[in-house]
C-alpha cells in the first residue's frame, strides 16, 4: 500500500473509535479545565499577577493534558493485541507513525479549540489573536511529533503511563519556552515581527526537527 | 588487560600534573580569586559530559543498524559516565555560583539547560529500567539516545534565548590569551579528563560483559 493512505487510514480509525468511545477527549478537557482552575487557587485573585502568570498556566495545562492524551495513543492498541495486527498489515512504520501523529493532532487541538475560550473566560484575556493561535498549531505539532514515539516506547515497557511524562516532559522543554514566551508576547499584543517571529522560529525548528528524526527512528521503537 | 593499564597509568599521571597545574603553578585570577580554579575542572568535566552524550548517540545508531549488544554496553555504560559528569557540573557550578553570584543555584540559561540535559538522560536510564527483555531494552534506549542528543542544541538555544547570567565563554574572546599558563592549565586538565573518560569506559563497558557472561551462565546452569 502506499504512504499516504496507510496514514489517513489510521488517523481515521482513531478518530472514528474516538468519536464512538469518547475515551480520550471528555476526560483530557476535564483535566485541562481541572489545571486552569486549580492554578487559579494556588495563585489567588490579583489580576495583576494573573495576567503575568496565565500563559505559563495555559502551556502547563496543555503539556499535561497532552501526555494524557498521548498516552492513549498506543494503550488501547495494545490491551486487545491490535498492535499485532496494526504491524502485521502492510503499511510501512512510517505511516503508522504519521497516521498515529495525526490522530493526536486532532484530539489535541479539539482539546485546546475548548480550553482556549475557558481560559480567556476564566482569567478574562483575549485569546483570539492570530500569533496565539499559530503559536498553539506550532507547539502541539511539535508535542505530538515527540509525543507519538515516545508513546509508542511508553507502551512496550513495564511502567507504561508513567514513563510517558518521564521521557516527554524534558525533551519538549523548547516547545514550552517557546510557546509561553510566544504567547505572553501574542497576550500583551505584540505583532508578527521581532522577538515574536523568534520564538516561531524556535518552535518552526523544532517541529521539523522532530518531524524528521522519529520519521527515522520510530520503526525501531514498533518492531516485534 | 594492557589496555587498562595503560589508560589507569596515563590517566593517573595526567591527573597529578593537572592538579598540580590548578593548584600551584597557576596565578589566581585577579578579579575573581581563588574560585576561579574551578573552572579548570567545570570547563573539563562538561567537556567530558557532552562528550558522551555524543558517544551515546553514536552508538545508539550503531546499535541500530548491527543489533550487536556491545554497541549498547557502550552506549549505557557512556550514558552514565555522561550522567554522573552533568552531575558534576551541577555541582562545581553551584560551588562557584556561591562566593560569586552569592546563590547556589539560578535560574540562568546554562544551569537551567545542564538540568534539562541531566533530566533527559535520567530519563534514558528510567526506561532501561522498565524494560527486561535485553533487545528490546538496547532498542528503546538507543531510540531515546538518539532523539535526546537531537533535542540538546534546540533545549541551549531556546533558553539561551529566555534568559542569561553565565560568564560568557571567556577563552573564546581572548581572555585567557592574556595568561599562557592558564590556557595551558586549562588543556592539560581537559586532557586528563577526557583519558578519564576512556578509562571509565573501559572499566565499566568491561564489567557489563562480565554481568552478562555470568547472566548467561547462570541461565545455563538454571536450565539443567
Amino acid at each position: 500500500m502506499r504512504f499516504w493512505p496507510c496514514v489517513l487510514a489510521i488517523a481515521r480509525k482513531d478518530i472514528l473509535a474516538e468519536l464512538r468511545g469518547r475515551e480520550i477527549i471528555s476526560s483530557v478537557l476535564v483535566f485541562a479545565a481541572l489545571v486552569l482552575v486549580i492554578f487559579n487557587f494556588a495563585f489567588g485573585q490579583d489580576a495583576e499577577l494573573m495576567r503575568e502568570v496565565a500563559p505559563g498556566i495555559l502551556w502547563v495545562a496543555f503539556a499535561f493534558a497532552g501526555v494524557l492524551a498521548l498516552n492513549r495513543a498506543f494503550i488501547p492498541e495494545k490491551e486487545e493485541n491490535c498492535l499485532e495486527g496494526l504491524l502485521g498489515c502492510p503499511a510501512p512504520r512510517e505511516a503508522i507513525y504519521t497516521g498515529k501523529a495525526l490522530g493526536s493532532l486532532a484530539f489535541m487541538l479539539a482539546v485546546e479549540i475548548v480550553i482556549l475560550p475557558v481560559f480567556a473566560l476564566l482569567f478574562n484575556i483575549d485569546v483570539f489573536r492570530p500569533q496565539l493561535i499559530a503559536t498553539t498549531l506550532l507547539a502541539t505539532i511539535g508535542f505530538v511529533a515527540v509525543g507519538t514515539i515516545f508513546s509508542a516506547l511508553a507502551v512496550n515497557t513495564r511502567a507504561r503511563e508513567m514513563v510517558l511524562p518521564i521521557l516527554f516532559l524534558p525533551v519538549v522543554t523548547p516547545v514550552l519556552i517557546a510557546a509561553v514566551k510566544a504567547s505572553a508576547l501574542s497576550l500583551a499584543g505584540s505583532g508578527w515581527g521581532g522577538d515574536m517571529l523568534q520564538w516561531l522560529l524556535i518552535l518552526l525548528a523544532f517541529d521539523a526537527i522532530f518531524l524528521v528524526v522519529p520519521f527515522l527512528v520510530f520503526p525501531y521503537a514498533l518492531e516485534e | 588487560m594492557l589496555r587498562l593499564k595503560i589508560l589507569l597509568v596515563a590517566s593517573t599521571l595526567l591527573m597529578l600534573v593537572a592538579l598540580f597545574m590548578v593548584f600551584v603553578s597557576v596565578p589566581t585570577d585577579a578579579g575573581q580569586g581563588v574560585i576561579q580554579r574551578i573552572f579548570y575542572f567545570h570547563v573539563p568535566v562538561a567537556w567530558v559530559a557532552f562528550f558522551a552524550f555524543f558517544i551515546t548517540f553514536v552508538a545508539g545508531i550503531v546499535y541500530l543498524t548491527n543489533r550487536s549488544q556491545k554497541w549498547d554496553m557502550i552506549a549505557s555504560a557512556s550514558a552514565e559516565i555522561g550522567l554522573v559528569f552533568t552531575t558534576l557540573i551541577l555541582i562545581t557550578g553551584s560551588i562557584w555560583a556561591r562566593p560569586v553570584w552569592g546563590v547556589w543555584w539560578t535560574w540562568d540559561a546554562r544551569l537551567t539547560a545542564s538540568l534539562v540535559l541531566w533530566l533527559i538522560y535520567l530519563s534514558y536510564f528510567i526506561i532501561r529500567s522498565y524494560i527486561s527483555d535485553e533487545d528490546r531494552r538496547a532498542r528503546f534506549a538507543a531510540v531515546v539516545g538518539i532523539i535526546g542528543f537531537v533535542d540538546v542544541p534546540v533545549v541551549a538555544l531556546s533558553i539561551q534565548l529566555s534568559r542569561t547570567q553565565h560568564p560568557p565563554a571567556m577563552i573564546f574572546q581572548g581572555g585567557l590569551a592574556g595568561s599562557m599558563s592558564m590556557l595551558a592549565t586549562l588543556l592539560v586538565s581537559v586532557a586528563a579528563f577526557t583519558v578519564l573518560y576512556a578509562l571509565l569506559m573501559e572499566v565499566r563497558v568491561r564489567i557489563k560483559k562480565d554481568e552478562r557472561e555470568i547472566k548467561k551462565l547462570k541461565e545455563a546452569c538454571a536450565d539443567e
